[in-house]
This record gives C-alpha cells, sequence and structure tokens, in this order.
C-alpha cells in the first residue's frame, strides 16, 4: 500500500533526480529540463496523493526511517499541514519550473544542467524540513535547502555572486543560531523528537534554557522567515537572482521557514505554554506587523519590479507570521490559507517579471508603457489578476486570507494589527495599480509613443504561460472555494484551539 | 414559476453578455445589441421577481458558502427588488442614450465601455441581492473594479487623476467596510440582513457601537457621498456624460445609499440606533451635506460639477430621511432612491446632449439653447422642477413623505433643511433654464437642430416617467407599495 | 561568584567563540575574514553541542574493552557527538559555497575588501 510509504517517496524522488540529472546530463545536454519536470512532477504527483488519502482517512503517518521507532529513530510526519505545505510547494515548483525552459536559455545558457540539480537538492531540502519529525534533523534539511539557494542565487546576473554571498553569512549564523536553540532543548529534555519534546515541555517549562532555546530558534527561523528586522538579505538576493530562482525560491522558502515557525510555536510549544514566561507572540506580532508596513512602503519606492516584488515578499510574510502571532483559530486558518494564496499570486508574479525581462530585456518599471497591453494580453491580464488579489479584493482568493486574519485579530481585540492589515492592502494598491496604470492607460505626457494600434501581439510562448495561466485560474478558484480549502485546514489545528 | 434562481440569473445575464461584447468589438452594431439584450433581459427578470417582492415573500438562494458560516447569498427581498428594478430599468435607456453619445461624441475604446458597463450592472443587480454583508462587500467591490476603466475612459491627465481619487477613496471605504463587518461578525455571529437589525440581543457598550457605525459609515458613505467623504463625485465628472449619469446618480451613488439603509434598518436597526444616539450623528452629517452640497452647487459653471453637487446634496435626503427612524421618512427615503434617480438621468442625458451636440459644458455659454434643443430643455426643466421638489414630478411625492417624516418624528430642523434646500435647488437650477429661453443665443448656434434621437428619446423618456410617476408612484412597478412594505417591516419586526 | 565562572566554563568558552565569531562577520572588512567568523561561530555551536556530552568520569564514546556498554555511566553521550558530526561536515560544505562564491567575486571584482567592492558596484 503505497499509501503510508508517500512521506518517504516524496523527498527520494528529489535525490533521485538530484543524481540523475547530473548522470544523464554529462550525456544528454538537451534533455535536462524535461527530466527536471519529471522529477517535480513526480513529487507533485505524490503529495496530491497523500494529500487526498489524508484527507479521506485523516490518519497521521509517521514515517519511521529504517524502522527505528522514536525518539531512538528519526521519523517523518505526515499530518493535515504538512501535507497540505508539501503539496503546495511541490505544485508551484513543478510549474515554474515548466516556466523555466526559455528563461534558462537567456538568463544562464550552458549552465543547464547544475541549475537543474541544483533546484532538485533545494526541493529536496524543502520537503525534508516540512515532512521531518525531528529537530535536529530538521537543521540538516535547512542546511541543506539553503546551501542550494545560495548556490541557485548565484546562477544569476553580475551582482548575484555578491548577493548571495551576503545571504550566505545571514543564512548560515540563522541556522547555527536555530541548532543551539536546539540543543538548549536537548539538554533540558533529552530528546529531538517534536512530538515526544511537546509532551515533555510542560514540565520543564520555567528552566531559563527553554525560554533562551525559544527565542533562539524564533530568531534563527526567522532569518530564513524574513521576519523583520532579520530580512536584510532578501531584496538583493530576490532582485539578482535569475527570475526563475526567484520565483522558485521566493514562493516557496520563506514560506517553509514560516511552516517552521508554526511548528515551533505552536505546534513543539503549544497554544498555553508559550506566552507563559515571556510574552514571545505579542513580540512576534509587533515585528511582523512593522514587517508588513516596512515591506509595503519600501516596494512603493522601487523602480525595478523584482525588487518591488522583494519587499512585497517582506510585507506578505508579515502576514503569515503575524497569523501565528494570534494564536487563535481564526489567525492560524488566515495564515494557513495566506501560505497557499501568497505562493501562487507570488510565483506568478516574478513569473510575469521573467516572461517581461525575457521580452523586453528589463523589468524597469519606469520603463513600462502601455504598448504591453498589445503585446503581452495575456501575460498583462494574469498580471492583474495577481495584482488584484494581492490588494485583497473579492472575489480573488487574496481577499480570503485577509479576512481570516482580519477575524483573527478582532478576535484578539487587537485594533493595532487590524489597522496595519487595512493600512498595507491599500499600499499595496499604489504600487500594483501604478503598474496596472502604465500599462493599460495612455500616458498623455509620453508623446513619443508610437499609435498602439500598430503594435504586434508578441505573447510569450506555451511553456511561459501555460504555468502563469493555471496560477492566475487558480487565484480565482481558491477564491471562489475557499471555505472548502478552509474546513481542511480545520483539521489541521494543533491542539489547545 | 420556480423564482428560485432568478436572482442568481439576473447577476448573471450582463457577466454572460461580456464576452460577446468583447468578441464583436469590430461590429458595433453587434456589439450594442449584445448589450440591449442583456439589459432587457435583466429588466424583465427582475420584472419577474416584483409580484412576490409585492406579496413580501423573499427568495433566497445560497450559493455556496464562501466562509464558514457564511455563504454567498442571494435575498430577493422587497427593498433588493425595489434597486434592482430601477437599476436594471435605467440601464436600458442609458444603454440607447450611450448609443448616441459614444457615437456622436466619437469616442475610442467603445467596447471596453461597453464591457466595464455590463459587469458594473451586474455588481449593482448582485449588491441590490445581497443576502447579507459579505455578499454585499463581494459585488460592492467588484462594482468599484469595474467602474474604474469608466471613469479613466478618456485616459486624459483629468481622467486618469479622477480615477486615483475614485480608487483611493473606495478602496478605502471597501477596507473600512470589511473592518466594521468583522467586527460585526465577532459580537453577533451573523452577517445576515435582518429587517430590524442583527444587533438585537448583543452586549454592546456606546462606544464601540458608536466606533462599528462610524466604521460602516466610511464604508457606504464614501460612494453614499456623505461630506466630507464626497470629493471623488465631482472629480469623476471627468468620466463620459453617459457614466456620470447611470453609474455616479444612479447605480454608484445608490448602491452607497442602499448600503445606509441596508446598514441602518438591517443590521443596526431603529431600536440600537435610537439607544446609542446613533442616528443623530447620521442626521448632523446628513444635514450638513444637504446644505453645503446645494450652496456649493451654485459656485460651479461646468454644468455636469452642479449636477454633481446636486447630486450629493439629494443622496443626503435620503440619509436623512434615514435618520430621522420614522416609518414616513424612511418611505420618502426609499421613494427618493428611484424618483431622484429619474430626474437626475434625465438631467444628465440633457448634459451630454448639449455636449455632444453644441460641444459646450459650461452654464455661461448655454444661452438661448432651448431654441435649437426644445426637446432637450423640455425635459431639463421637468427634472429641475422635480428635484426641487414641485409638482407633478414625482420629487415632489418623496420630499412630501421625507417631509412629514420629520414632523412626524416631532423635529423641525430637517423640515426646514428640506425647504430651504428646495428653495436652493430652485435658486441653481432656474438661472440655467432661464439662460435656455429666455437669452439670445450667440451665432454658433446656427444651423443646429435638436441632438441625436438615441439621445433624445431616452431622456424625454426617462422625464416622462418622472412625471407619471408624480401623478401615480404606484404606476407600472408599484414603488410605492414596496416603498412602504419596506419600511413597515423594518420598523414593525422589533 | 566563582563558581558561575568555573562552574560553566564550557558556556563561556562556548559564549566567547560566538562573540568572536560575530565580531569577525561584523566588523572586519574582509570577506575572507568574514567567512572565518562565520567558521568561528559554528564552531561555538558545536563545542556547545559537544560539551553537554560530558559525564564526570566517563570516556570518550568508543568502545573500549574492560568498560561494559550497558553500564552507562562509563561512557558520554554518543548522540551529541553524531549529530556534531553531521553538523561540521554541514559547515564544510558551507566553507565550500562561500569560498566558491568568493572566488567569482574576486575574479569579477578584483578585490574582496567590502568598502572597495561597495565603491566599483556603484
Amino acid at each position: 500500500m503505497i499509501g503510508s510509504e508517500i512521506p518517504a517517496l516524496i523527498p527520494i524522488t528529489y535525490i533521485l533526480f538530484a543524481v540523475l540529472i547530473p548522470l544523464i546530463g554529462l550525456w544528454k545536454r538537451e534533455i535536462v529540463w524535461q527530466l527536471s519536470l519529471l522529477g517535480s512532477g513526480i513529487a507533485t504527483f505524490f503529495s496530491a496523493w497523500g494529500f487526498l488519502h489524508l484527507i479521506q482517512t485523516g490518519e497521521t503517518i509517521r514515517y519511521y526511517f529504517g524502522g527505528w521507532t522514536p525518539p531512538v529513530g528519526i521519523e517523518f510526519v505526515y499530518d493535515g499541514l504538512a501535507a497540505f505545505m508539501v503539496l503546495v510547494i511541490n505544485t508551484i515548483a513543478f510549474l515554474v519550473l515548466i516556466h523555466s525552459k526559455q528563461i534558462s536559455k537567456v538568463e544562464f545558457p550552458g549552465k543547464k544542467m547544475p541549475y537543474y540539480t541544483i533546484a532538485m537538492l533545494m526541493m529536496l531540502g524543502f520537503n525534508g524540513m516540512v515532512l521531518t519529525g525531528d529537530l535536529f534533523n530538521l537543521y540538516v534539511f535547512l542546511e541543506i535547502s539553503s546551501l542550494s539557494s545560495y548556490a541557485l542565487i548565484a546562477i544569476g546576473d553580475k551582482r548575484a555572486p555578491l548577493a548571495s554571498f551576503r545571504y550566505l553569512i545571514i543564512g548560515t549564523v540563522g541556522g547555527s543560531l536555530y541548532l543551539l536553540g536546539v540543543g538548549f532543548l536537548y539538554t533540558v529534555t533529552g530528546t529531538l523528537n517534536i512530538i515526544d519534546m511537546h509532551a515533555m515541555l510542560p514540565q520543564v517549562i520555567g528552566h531559563s534554557s527553554v525560554i533562551a532555546a525559544l527565542v533562539l530558534m524564533v530568531v534563527g527561523v526567522g532569518v530564513k522567515a524574513a521576519l523583520f528586522p532579520l530580512h536584510g538579505w532578501l531584496p538583493d538576493s530576490y532582485t539578482f537572482a535569475s527570475s526563475s530562482s526567484s520565483a522558485l525560491i521566493a514562493p516557496i522558502g520563506t514560506k517553509v521557514a514560516a511552516y517552521i515557525l508554526f511548528r515551533v510555536v505552536l505546534f513543539l510549544f503549544g497554544v498555553e505554554l508559550i506566552d507563559d514566561q515571556l510574552p514571545v507572540t505579542t513580540i512576534i506580532g509587533i515585528f511582523a506587523g512593522i514587517g508588513i508596513l516596512y515591506g509595503s512602503v519600501m516596494a512603493i519606492a522601487q523602480s525595478e519590479m523584482k525588487k518591488m516584488l522583494a519587499y512585497s515578499s517582506v510585507s506578505q510574510i508579515g502576514y503569515i507570521i503575524m497569523g501565528i502571532s494570534l494564536a487563535n483559530p481564526f489567525g492560524f486558518i488566515g495564515a494557513v490559507l495566506h501560505i497557499l494564496n501568497h505562493a501562487l499570486m507570488k510565483a506568478l508574479l516574478f513569473l510575469v517579471s521573467g516572461s517581461l525581462r525575457l521580452k523586453e530585456g528589463h523589468s524597469l518599471i519606469t520603463k513600462f508603457n502601455n504598448s504591453y497591453r498589445k503585446k503581452y494580453p495575456w501575460t498583462m491580464a494574469a498580471f492583474t489578476t495577481a495584482a488584484i488579489s494581492m490588494v485583497g479584493l473579492p472575489p480573488l482568493a487574496g481577499f480570503f486570507s485577509k479576512w481570516y486574519l482580519a477575524l483573527g485579530t478582532i478576535e484578539n481585540s487587537n485594533w493595532i494589527l487590524l489597522a496595519v492589515i487595512l493600512i498595507s492592502s491599500l499600499l499595496n494598491a499604489v504600487y500594483f495599480f501604478r503598474i496596472l496604470e502604465k500599462v493599460y492607460l495612455n500616458d498623455p505626457d509620453d508623446v513619443s509613443m508610437e499609435d498602439t494600434d500598430t503594435i504586434e501581439n508578441n505573447e510569450v510562448g506555451f511553456t511561459m504561460m501555460f504555468p502563469m495561466a493555471v496560477m492566475a485560474i487558480g487565484l480565482l478558484l481558491v477564491g471562489i472555494f475557499n471555505a472548502y480549502i478552509v474546513n481542511v485546514i480545520f483539521t489541521m489545528f494543533p491542539a489547545g484551539f | 414559476m420556480e423564482l428560485t434562481y432568478v436572482p442568481l440569473y439576473a447577476v448573471l445575464v450582463s457577466l454572460v453578455a461580456v464576452p460577446f461584447i468583447l468578441l464583436s468589438s469590430k461590429k458595433p452594431n453587434l456589439r450594442e445589441f449584445w448589450t440591449i439584450l442583456a439589459g432587457v433581459i435583466k429588466f424583465l427578470l427582475v420584472l419577474t421577481l416584483l409580484p412576490s417582492a409585492l406579496q413580501g415573500n423573499v427568495i433566497e438562494l445560497q450559493l455556496i458558502e464562501i466562509a464558514p458560516n457564511l455563504p454567498l447569498i442571494l435575498k430577493a427581498d422587497t427593498f433588493g427588488v425595489f434597486f434592482a428594478l430601477i437599476a436594471s430599468g435605467l440601464w436600458i435607456f442609458t444603454s440607447f442614450y450611450s448609443i448616441g453619445y459614444m457615437r456622436g461624441h466619437k469616442e475610442k475604446k467603445q467596447t471596453r465601455y461597453f464591457a466595464s458597463f455590463a459587469v458594473c450592472l451586474s455588481s449593482t443587480i448582485g449588491i441590490a441581492f445581497s443576502g447579507n454583508l459579505l455578499t454585499f462587500i463581494i459585488f460592492y467591490e467588484m462594482l468599484t473594479l469595474a467602474t474604474y476603466p469608466l471613469v479613466i475612459h478618456s485616459e486624459s491627465k483629468e481622467a486618469i487623476a479622477a480615477g486615483r481619487k475614485y480608487l483611493s477613496y473606495t478602496l478605502t471605504a471597501g477596507l473600512l467596510l470589511i473592518a466594521a463587518a468583522g467586527i460585526t461578525y465577532s459580537i453577533t455571529g451573523t452577517l445576515d440582513f435582518v429587517p430590524g437589525g442583527i444587533f438585537g440581543e448583543a452586549d454592546l457598550s456606546k462606544s464601540m457601537a458608536v466606533v462599528i457605525f462610524l466604521l460602516f459609515l466610511g464604508g457606504v458613505g464614501v460612494k453614499a457621498g456623505i461630506m466630507p467623504l464626497h470629493s471623488w463625485l465631482p472629480s469623476a465628472m471627468a468620466a463620459p456624460t453617459p457614466v456620470s449619469s447611470l453609474l455616479h446618480a444612479v447605480a454608484v451613488v445608490k448602491s452607497g445609499v442602499f448600503g445606509v439603509i441596508r446598514v441602518v434598518g438591517f443590521i443596526f436597526g431603529p431600536d440600537v440606533m435610537a439607544q446609542f444616539g446613533l442616528n443623530d450623528i447620521l442626521m448632523i452629517l446628513a444635514g450638513f451635506t444637504i446644505i453645503v452640497a446645494s450652496l456649493l452647487a451654485f459656485a460651479q459653471d461646468n454644468l455636469k460639477r452642479r449636477l454633481a453637487y446636486s447630486t450629493v446634496g439629494h443622496l443626503s435626503y435620503i440619509v436623512l430621511g434615514v435618520a430621522l427612524l420614522t416609518e414616513t421618512g424612511l418611505i420618502g427615503s426609499i421613494l427618493h432612491i428611484s424618483f431622484h434617480a429619474t430626474m437626475k438621468i434625465t438631467l444628465f442625458f440633457c448634459a451630454g446632449a448639449i455636449m455632444v451636440n453644441l460641444h459646450k459644458k459650461n452654464i455661461s455659454d448655454l444661452n438661448g439653447i432651448a431654441k435649437v434643443m426644445p426637446w432637450t430643455m423640455a425635459a431639463f426643466t421637468i427634472g429641475s422642477m422635480g428635484l426641487a421638489g414641485i409638482p407633478p414630478v414625482n420629487g415632489f411625492v418623496s420630499k412630501w413623505y421625507l417631509a412629514t417624516g420629520a414632523l412626524e418624528g416631532g423635529m423641525l430642523v430637517p423640515v426646514i433643511i428640506f425647504v430651504v434646500s428646495g428653495l436652493l435647488n430652485v435658486g441653481y437650477f432656474f438661472p440655467i433654464i432661464h439662460r435656455a429661453y429666455f437669452k439670445k443665443g450667440g451665432p454658433e448656434l446656427e444651423g443646429h437642430t435638436e441632438a441625436s434621437p438615441f439621445m433624445v428619446v431616452p431622456l424625454f423618456g426617462t422625464a416622462i416617467l418622472s412625471i407619471l410617476f408624480g401623478l401615480n408612484p404606484d404606476l407600472f412597478f408599484n414603488f410605492f407599495d414596496m416603498a412602504s412594505s419596506v419600511a413597515s417591516t423594518i420598523f414593525n419586526s422589533i | 561568584m566563582l563558581e558561575f565562572f568555573m562552574g560553566h566554563y564550557a558556556y563561556w568558552f562556548t559564549m566567547i567563540l560566538l562573540s568572536v565569531g560575530l565580531y569577525g562577520m561584523l566588523l572586519k572588512k574582509n570577506f575572507v575574514k568574514k567567512t572565518i567568523g562565520l567558521s568561528i561561530f559554528q564552531a561555538g555551536v558545536i563545542l556547545f553541542f559537544v560539551s553537554v556530552a560530558m559525564k564526570e568520569g566517563a570516556t570518550v564514546p568508543v568502545k573500549a574493552d574492560g568498560l561494559p556498554v550497558s553500564e552507562v555511566s562509563n561512557y558520554m553521550n554518543a548522540l551529541p557527538h553524531t549529530l556534531m558530526l553531521t553538523a561540521i561536515v554541514v559547515g564544510v560544505a558551507t566553507l565550500g559555497v562561500a569560498y566558491a562564491l568568493l572566488i567569482n567575486i574576486y575574479n569579477r571584482y578584483g578585490t574582496l575588501n567590502e568598502d572597495e567592492l561597495i565603491d566599483k558596484i556603484q
């Protein structure tokens, strides 16, 4: 019965292809892209199967590697939240890799084989982080994904290696802090297994090292999640990486880190313990709120699209972390839903910027003009869908995650965070509608623009259009049918909700 | 006949027309045909709901559950049918008028115009038939988005700036509405529109009630043109006149006051409003708006801007009538929704006809045009009379009930406000009529005749309708019966 | 007071290493020195784990004759040691990637000094 093997099959698929791609790639260069598609496609298939299986049976799968039972062995825990995350990240990766075909020809020709190999490794890391039930194992997968992402980011334009190096320094410090936190917890509880430790923590909660561990882990993972003020690596890295790398890392990387925060704050420590000694959730909430506003304001100031999207990501991750900090059911629902929504939206937006870079050679907003409307009608339609969703207008997906987050803040009587959500939606509108204005409307000042009737359609090819279209339609469907998704999220609640 | 799905079809019919409109962009007559067909079908569908609405039946259709315990629900109650009737009926007039205007003015991007219009009407009918706040918010935001392309239609600097202003006002309003809805939901556990309100049992402190009410007011008040949230309206006159007429005198702004009445009558309820003195806040804002807007109308030379300020004033008639918290006052308010619509749309149609035919925008240029455009000016006179409250035009009827409502509540100030603003209405409309009829026109009027029949027939039609409704408010559609029915369900279900 | 320092010397040592590492990463201008700082930082964490494994009177967790394995107090806690083997490998891999990036940066800009690099980029 393959169902119970799913937790292991997903990472193994990626390992397999991470090895296959170099081997076959050295022999036959041209099929590297197809192989990466095959790998991520199989992983997506398994994720979907596992998710459906889980919804039907409702049982969490605990997969013991090598047959060693915890706490001796390492296990993968495939519960509702993990299954959902894995499905989301693998689907996005699959779609982005489809899109990458054209980009790879232009932005990193001749380096396709290493690129796809590293991409496979990175997805291995992310999937492992989501699935594992052991804290140290999480560190290992964290580093696997981080190292791969440093390499992936460095394959970009001229300024990429420097940005990547900065990210490396900050990211490794984050990982080490997380490891130190794990060490503290191990010293006090004697186990590294998440489920075990959750049972033990109430007995040792007063210990100062436990609080220190919590802080260290939150800060460490917070670096990866780009929680303000630990987000400094993000703008440069996303901007200078190749468009496909940004599209891979932005929707997935920070989300997985946010997922880890979920696990640590809500599942490992648990809602009742978390605020006993130290108002951690309040502090996280404050930083998340600042991050939301900071990201939005900085995004408005940008003239280059990728950098704008990078700051926008800082802002959006703030929403998810704010949802965690609320520690109530609506906040949880809002945060999880926003993981899905933002992954879709951001991936779509980065793909659009990648497409525009390919066709126009740049993604400078100041140079956008309304010939784009004629040249790339479908691309701009997809962009409009994503923009409207980011602002949070119904019936697209973005509205609903903001709605639940708003309900969550109201339930906690946290009016400041409610105001933050509303103000940032307006700020989002500013920087997105600015682009829409430029693309769809005649600039009355620009007399050099030729008559747009003569411009031909120069739309991107199928491999680029298909993922963008799927994501745009996905945003609409997720919005309309979000009640079904929320019903599933109800089953993922940690104990204590 | 099975009526349950009719509300859904009424909302969808113009959405379905949109792809047809887009595909027929090269064949204008076909394209306009789709618009008119959708309009007629929509109106007929709403009409079939009339009998059941008159009996006080509510047709409910739950679509999907869009959030736990919060379905997307369409409810065709009497009030909803009332609003839908006037909106869909006037759309037919506007569509014919648009043909005359857009072609006469040789406008570009007509396909975008007609397609956006269709989506707007869908949203408006959706607003009319919303069964709970969440559905209302969804269609409200859709309306905002769909009207944007219409406001910035000419893509001139002025239009784009107006569009930005419009968006910033309406998006902020949407967010305030979401906040208000969220708080309401957390207090009452529901967002349904129930006559008499849903706050009945709830534990509400005065400051909380005031805050929630102000948030709601910010949300719907922008579209309802309550000062100081009104300033997008005059700016939005940069849009083509059919847009100004239907959307900004009928659909968008009436959605706003529709929302105000839903909030006051169906979310808060007269009891809660009186309990916390919320109606006083509303009365002050509305009264202020009426007077100031009427005064500002005097200062405008641009005809459409004068009409815009007049609209702001008249919208607050409706709001003030609601704030009176008397049954008669509410009847007057609801009646004014449709009566003001027919009158104002007539006036805007005239303004557009004058612009296309004679290329005149300012009142000071309108000397002697009645000789050249007799039908247009006749209609304009009828509309102005009605707005000033002069019988037999329908404006008199709604004003009568509004004033009676104030007296019934023992409030003299609103009556004074109504009378004064009636005089001000005469004051700012009469000079226009005087100029048109009694001043000698300039040489540029030579050789011009009346505007295209596509424009004149609709505008004269709405003018005649205004008179007919004034003589018998229940004519054709039983507007008066519906208004009374709605008012009584709100006040008697306590 | 003395007990506070001497009794926890392992933790103090860890703190010192972490601080030195941070100092290197933040305040040194040369990128290679920053990387060395990173390495020291990681060494601090590793040292912490290993020090936790210590038991008084126990020997290294390598099976020795004469000391039965069942008698747990004979051997130090093996788990942190094994974990740290993994961590050391991770550290080495990180250094590898870091130096590869530095070589690339050096080839591109000709310098590895932070201030000069910022000038060159402008």
